[in-house]
Order: structure tokens, then C-alpha cells, then sequence
């Protein structure tokens, strides 16, 4: 529940933080306006380098130092796998737990930095950490499990950077079409769904500026015309028009949902029928014995993905290199995905989920193969430079007021 | 204090010879006692309820880079240009101002019958009954209280469900405003009913007796007599009702539907998700300014003698 909460309003924060992240980056352009950067490593971040990128790995993992401080999500340090890693290593975990990708990105700051080991980020807010120099290059040869991870998560645009690893990737999941099978006795194949007429008065969609890149996504699909290559890098005409479509879509809407346990409720109520949401609430209402569906659309979907960073001046090094081959095994893995209700980076935690709870592995889609994943477009933050180095892309902030004016 | 010191006036020394010496000079100095007495309330009052609302004023004419969201002190009227030249944010004002009257004047109409029973017609039994029923939903949480009304107004809930088993047919008010409405009424009448009460019970009754001697019938009493003396206090909780409405933003986010923007509900997006702190602190100046008229006009009714 309260994991839930944070998922909701962080998700959102995160993102525009990341916004902030820009800032770091901005101040690293200058006021040159580098257009045409040429380093492909993700929006704005042409003709940057990260700070900590020089500093010597650790070759080895000595003995630990019987202590850990991490900053974390809510539910992402349970007893169920934090005390077998105690016990194994005798590194004392302390949590701190933080609600935003703002307070992480602080916290990563607080004291010169000398406090904390690691931070389980998002994918929006780990360039806003590695820019602004608080990430330690990792020796991701240290880590076993790590060559178990899917492909798209050993080494993602969002935590390594020209090849260094600054971090261990952990978890992600997507955000997907939810409805009852008692009106859809098979699944929709389309978010066209969401945008039906028909189902007026019966969908429910997140309460989030972040909801203009499903309809981008939606319209790359079905309106070529418009050039859509990337829902986070929208020109005006593109945002414009993804702006519109959500625009035409609100009579539909029976609730702009905050919080997951709404979404929960309105299905549960028959409320809605139809609408986007997360695997959470989808095992939620399965664990009650609703009859939900879940699907990803040809479309594809949206989704977050998160990663656990060591500090540059982490006061446990041994301890946090002990923490990240613990978390990324099969077991850890697989624990926190069935607990939490994402979907975990290694693939062989597929038959331990299914041993934690029957049927999980393909809840959350622990086995998918790749075409999986590339239907989801992870979230990232707006910012104004796009990925071409050119300053025409709609900055968050737009997002927000759009969604707040336009939209709503 | 000033006793002892007069009983013993001798035994200057020690502990108690010191506090009786400094409670013997503030006798003598009334300023120093009233300086004493004010200075912490009046340092936190300047400090910390002041400060912050000076704090908010000045971020109002800031911005934040559009780009990395940065706050740049650069002074402009850019928000208030943004908040009144925007179609959107003007019916977001309108639409709260409206709701905040709608249920200042429902919550008047069902206080004032009410507080007259309680102060005039009921024992004394039923009149703490009464009260109890009315303080008592004070102290639940407001949430509870919320969550609850939805239950009441959801698909197939206990409304609808009612009025299906009366033949009437459903209303599904469930994520409408209506719902926003009924809620807001029931949440702020007990800040209504208290100060009607206390209104109403300060009128002699002799005062009544004299107006249907003179002739006046119920009505004509009741306009003439008992309503411009019951004002002030319907006034003085209609500051609660309305100002309540106009800075809530929980109820509309949780039993509100497709159009539940309210003021409230912009100033936590935009601080809670944009990080535009200056154009949510533009936005807090509107119901600052509404409720500062508001306040005024209230006065110039009487309404201050009744809190």
C-alpha cells in the first residue's frame, strides 16, 4: 500500500526532477546551445561527462564493513530479503526511506555526500545523479548474477554511460491496459479501447501529465503523419495533437485516478470497466478474485525501470558491492518482484516466483522474451532539448499545465 | 504573587526572596508584565505564521526556468499574468468561488433551523445530544469521513442502491461534482451550526415576545427580528464554510470526477508535481485575496463578535 502511494506521486515528481536533471545538464551546455551533440546517450546530454566517470573501481570485495546506509523506495527493503543478507554478511542495512526522486537526489547530496552507499532510483532520476558527480563507477565484473540480467538491463542508457556501470539495474514494470473480463471476454488488442465512445463513463486513467506519452504512444501508431518517434520527445505539433486526443478522451474518463487503491476500488465497484494502470493493482484485484485482464496493446506501453546507485563517497564499498551481488540473484530478485509486483532485470528468477506464488513469473512477465520489452517505452523526462540535439521538444512544464488546462 | 510578596517582605533572600523581588517589580510595571506576556506569542506569530506567508507573496513574482526548473529570482508579474489571461485557470477561480458560496449558503440553510431547536425549543437532554451529534464527526478523521461518502455514492452503493429499491431509478452521483457538493456540505456543518447556535441563543426572548405583541407574525418575526440578530453568527461561520471550501483539495482528488479542478487542487499539482513552487504560490494568492474581501465584509456585519 504505502509502496503504492510512492509509485503514484513519485513517479510524476521523479519526473520532473529529472526535469532538474536537465539543469545539471543545462548548466553543463552553458548558454553554447550545443545543437547536434554527439554522443548518443539519451535527451540533452550531448557533450557532457560525469564527474565521478575517472574514479578506479574496486577490483576486489574485501571484507565487509558491518554497516550499510541506503536510500530506498517504501517496500523495496523487506525483512523477507534484507535480514538473509545481514545474516550472510554481516553488513547492518539502514534504510532511509524517501518518497521522491527529489529527496533522493538530495539525500545523494546531503553532507558532502560522505553518508549514504546507494539509492534505488528510477531511470528519471539516475542522469540527474550521475551528472551532478554523486554516482560511483562500478566494477560490474564483481557482480555474478549480473551477466544472468536480461540484455536490455545490463548496461541501459540510464545507468551506464560510454561502458562504465555506475550501478546494478533491479527492477522495472509497465504501465498496462486493465479490464474486466466480464465486459471483454477477450482481450482488447488496442489502447484504442480507451478512446472509444462506447465505453463512456467507464474508463479510468492516472491522474499524471506523464498520461500525454501514452497518447503520444498511441498516436505513433495511428497517425504516422505526425512523426512521432519518441512519446517523451514531442514537437508542439506532436504534443498539440497528443494534447487533443486526451482532450477528446476526458467524457470517457469516470475518474482520473491518484492513488492505485482508487483504481482498485472503481473496478471492484464497477466504477470502470477499462483503464491504465500497474501490475500491482492488477495482482491486487486478482488476489481478491476479481475478474481482471491485463494486457500490453500492439501499441506497446509506458513503464519505469529502476536501478540501485553506489555514492561516489560511499563509506561502505564492500558492504554496498556485497548488497548489489545479493540483490541481483535469482532469489532476491525474485522476492522483491513478487512482494512488490514488478517485473525483476534477472531471468532466472522466473520458477523461484512462481515457487513464491503460483502463476507470478508470468503476472509480471518475468519470462518475457525481448519483443516484450521493447513494447515498453520507459518513462524518461520531458525536457526541452530533444534527442537531436535540437531546443523544439515540450519541456514538463508544459506538460503539467497542458494536462492541468487542456486536458482536465 | 503580589500577596506573598506583601507577607513576606523581609526574606529577600534565596530562591524565593528572587522570584518574589522580580513578581514584586513586573507588579509594579505593567508594560514589563505585558512584554513578558506577548513576546513569545507575537515573535511566533511574526516569525513563523508572517514570515511564511511574506515568503509565499515574494515567490509569487518569481519563476522557474521552463527548462530545468530551477526558481529564478527575477521579478515579473508572469504567474498573475498566466492565472488571468488562461480561460482554464479563470473557470478553475470562478468554479471554487461558486462551490465555496453554494455550500456557505446550503450549510445556512440547514444550520439556522437546526441552532434554533438546540438554542430555543429542546431540554436540556436533547440539546447536548444534539450537540454531541453534531462535535462528534469532528473527531473522526477526515478521510474516514470521505472514503465513507464514497461508499454511499459509488455504482450499486448504498445510495443508489436505496433509491434503485424505491423505484426511483439511480443517480450514479459517484465523481461528480454533485458529490463534491454534498460532501463539502456535510464535512464543514458543524463550523456553521455552532456559531448560529451561540447567535441565537444570546436573543432575549423577551425581545420575541415583544415583536408578536406588537403584532408581528412568525415570519415577519422571524425575518425582522430573529434573522438580523442571528446574522452575525451566520456570518461569522460562513467564514469557516467558505474559506474550508476554497482551500480544500482532497475531497474533490478522491469523490471528484473529470471536471473537480479546483484552486486547491492546481496549487498541489503544481508544487506536488511540476515544482513550479512560484506559480502555486501565485495561486495561493487568489483565495489569500478572495478570503481578505471576504473578511471585510464580514466585519462590517458583525460577524467577529460571534467567534
Amino acid at each position: 500500500m504505502i509502496a503504492l502511494h510512492r509509485r503514484r506521486f513519485s513517479r510524476p515528481l521523479s519526473a520532473v526532477l529529472a526535469l532538474t536533471a536537465a539543469s545539471v545538464i543545462a548548466a553543463g551546455c552553458g548558454s553554447s546551445s550545443t545543437t547536434g551533440g554527439t554522443t548518443p546517450q539519451g535527451p540533452g546530454t550531448a557533450g557532457l561527462s560525469v564527474p565521478t566517470a575517472h574514479l578506479p573501481v574496486l577490483q576486489k570485495v574485501g571484507k565487509g564493513e558491518g554497516q550499510l546506509n541506503l536510500i530506498a523506495w517504501a517496500g523495496y527493503l523487506e525483512p523477507l530479503w534484507v535480514k538473509p543478507f545481514e545474516q550472510q554478511t554481516g553488513c547492518q542495512v539502514n534504510g532511509k526511506i524517501a518518497n521522491t526522486s527529489d529527496e533522493m537526489v538530495s539525500l545523494m547530496k546531503n553532507g558532502g555526500g560522505g553518508q549514504y552507499d546507494m539509492v534505488s532510483s528510477s531511470g528519471d532520476a539516475d542522469l540527474r545523479i550521475l551528472y551532478a558527480g554523486d554516482a560511483h563507477p562500478v566494477n560490474i565484473n564483481l557482480i555474478p548474477s549480473w551477466k544472468d540480467f536480461f540484455p536490455a538491463f545490463k548496461s541501459p542508457p540510464f545507468n551506464t554511460i560510454n561502458g562504465v556501470h555506475y550501478g546494478v539495474s533491479l527492477q522495472w514494470g509497465p504501465n498496462v491496459l486493465m479490464y474486466n473480463t466480464k465486459h471483454f471476454p477477450t482481450a482488447p488488442t488496442s489502447w484504442s479501447v480507451i478512446y472509444d465512445p462506447k465505453y463512456k463513463g467507464q474508463v479510468t486513467v492516472p491522474d499524471n501529465p506523464i498520461q500525454i506519452a501514452d497518447a503520444a504512444l498511441y498516436l505513433q501508431k495511428h497517425k504516422p503523419s505526425l512523426g512521432i518517434t519518441d512519446p517523451y520527445e514531442l514537437t508542439q505539433p506532436q504534443f498539440q495533437a497528443a494534447v487533443s486526443l486526451l482532450a477528446t478522451q476526458r467524457p470517457l474518463i469516470e475518474k482520473y485516478w491518484s492513488l492505485a487503491s482508487q483504481e482498485i476500488f472503481d473496478f471492484k465497484n464497477g466504477n470502470a470497466i477499462l483503464g491504465a494502470g500497474w501490475p500491482y493493482q492488477v495482482s491486487q484485484l486478482k488476489a481478491s478474485h476479481f475478474p481482471i485482464g491485463t494486457t500490453v496493446p500492439s501499441e506497446g506501453a509506458t513503464g519505469w525501470a529502476d536501478t540501485w546507485m553506489l555514492a561516489a563517497k560511499a563509506p561502505h564499498p564492500n558492504c554496498a558491492y556485497k548488497w548489489m551481488q545479493y540483490i541481483s540473484t535469482p532469489k532476491a530478485q525474485a522476492e522483491q518482484a513478487v512482494t512488490y509486483g514488478e517485473t525483476p532485470d534477472n531471468k532466472l528468477a522466473c520458477p523461484i516466483m512462481n515457487q513464491l506464488q503460483k502463476g507470478s513469473c508470468d503476472l509480471y512477465h518475468a519470462n518475457a522474451p525481448i519483443a516484450y520489452f521493447n513494447t515498453i517505452k520507459l518513462w524518461k523526462t520531458p525536457i526541452a532539448t530533444c534527442d537531436n540535439g535540437k531546443p523544439e521538444c515540450v519541456p514538463y512544464a508544459d506538460w503539467v499545465s497542458a494536462w492541468n488546462t487542456q486536458v482536465k | 504573587m503580589a500577596v506573598t510578596t506583601a507577607a513576606e517582605p523581609a526574606t529577600g533572600t534565596g530562591r524565593e526572596g528572587v522570584w518574589s523581588r522580580v513578581s514584586a517589580a513586573l507588579w509594579r510595571r505593567p508594560w514589563a508584565r505585558a512584554t513578558l506576556l506577548l513576546t513569545p506569542p507575537l515573535a511566533w506569530f511574526v516569525l513563523i505564521y508572517l514570515a511564511a506567508l511574506v515568503v509565499l507573496l515574494i515567490t509569487a513574482f518569481w519563476q522557474i526556468n521552463p527548462f530545468t526548473t530551477n526558481i529564478e529570482r527575477v521579478w515579473s508579474l508572469t504567474n498573475f499574468q498566466t492565472i488571468f489571461s488562461n480561460p482554464a485557470y479563470r473557470s478553475i477561480i470562478l468554479r471554487t468561488v461558486g462551490m465555496a458560496a453554494a455550500v456557505t449558503v446550503t450549510d445556512a440553510i440547514v444550520a439556522f433551523p437546526f441552532a434554533y431547536y438546540m438554542a430555543r425549543i429542546a431540554s436540556r437532554r436533547t440539546r447536548t445530544a444534539l450537540f454531541v451529534a453534531i462535535l462528534l464527526p469532528l473527531w473522526a478523521s477526515y478521510l474516514a469521513k470521505v472514503y465513507s461518502w464514497l461508499l454511499i455514492f459509488t455504482h450499486n452503493g448504498l445510495l443508489d442502491w436505496t433509491l434503485g429499491k424505491a423505484g426511483v431509478g439511480q443517480v450514479h452521483l459517484i465523481y461528480t461534482n454533485w458529490a463534491v457538493y454534498i460532501v463539502f456540505c456535510y464535512l464543514w456543518l458543524p463550523f456553521m451550526v455552532t456559531p448560529v447556535y451561540a447567535a441565537l441563543e444570546r436573543i432575549p426572548p423577551s425581545q420575541i415576545e415583544a415583536s408578536q405583541d406588537l403584532g408581528g407574525r412568525t415570519w415577519y418575526t422571524v425575518r425582522r427580528v430573529l434573522l438580523p440578530l442571528a446574522l452575525p453568527g451566520i456570518v461569522a461561520g460562513s467564514i469557516f464554510t467558505f474559506s474550508l471550501t476554497l482551500g480544500d483539495y482532497i475531497t474533490p482528488l478522491l469523490v471528484g470526477g473529470t471536471s473537480a479542478n479546483f484552486i486547491g487542487n492546481i496549487i498541489y499539482t503544481n508544487i506536488g508535481i511540476a515544482n513550479n513552487v512560484p506559480f502555486a504560490a501565485a495561486m495561493a494568492m487568489i483565495p489569500i485575496a478572495i478570503m481578505a474581501v471576504y473578511l471585510l465584509g464580514a466585519r462590517a456585519l458583525g460577524a467577529f463578535e460571534e467567534i
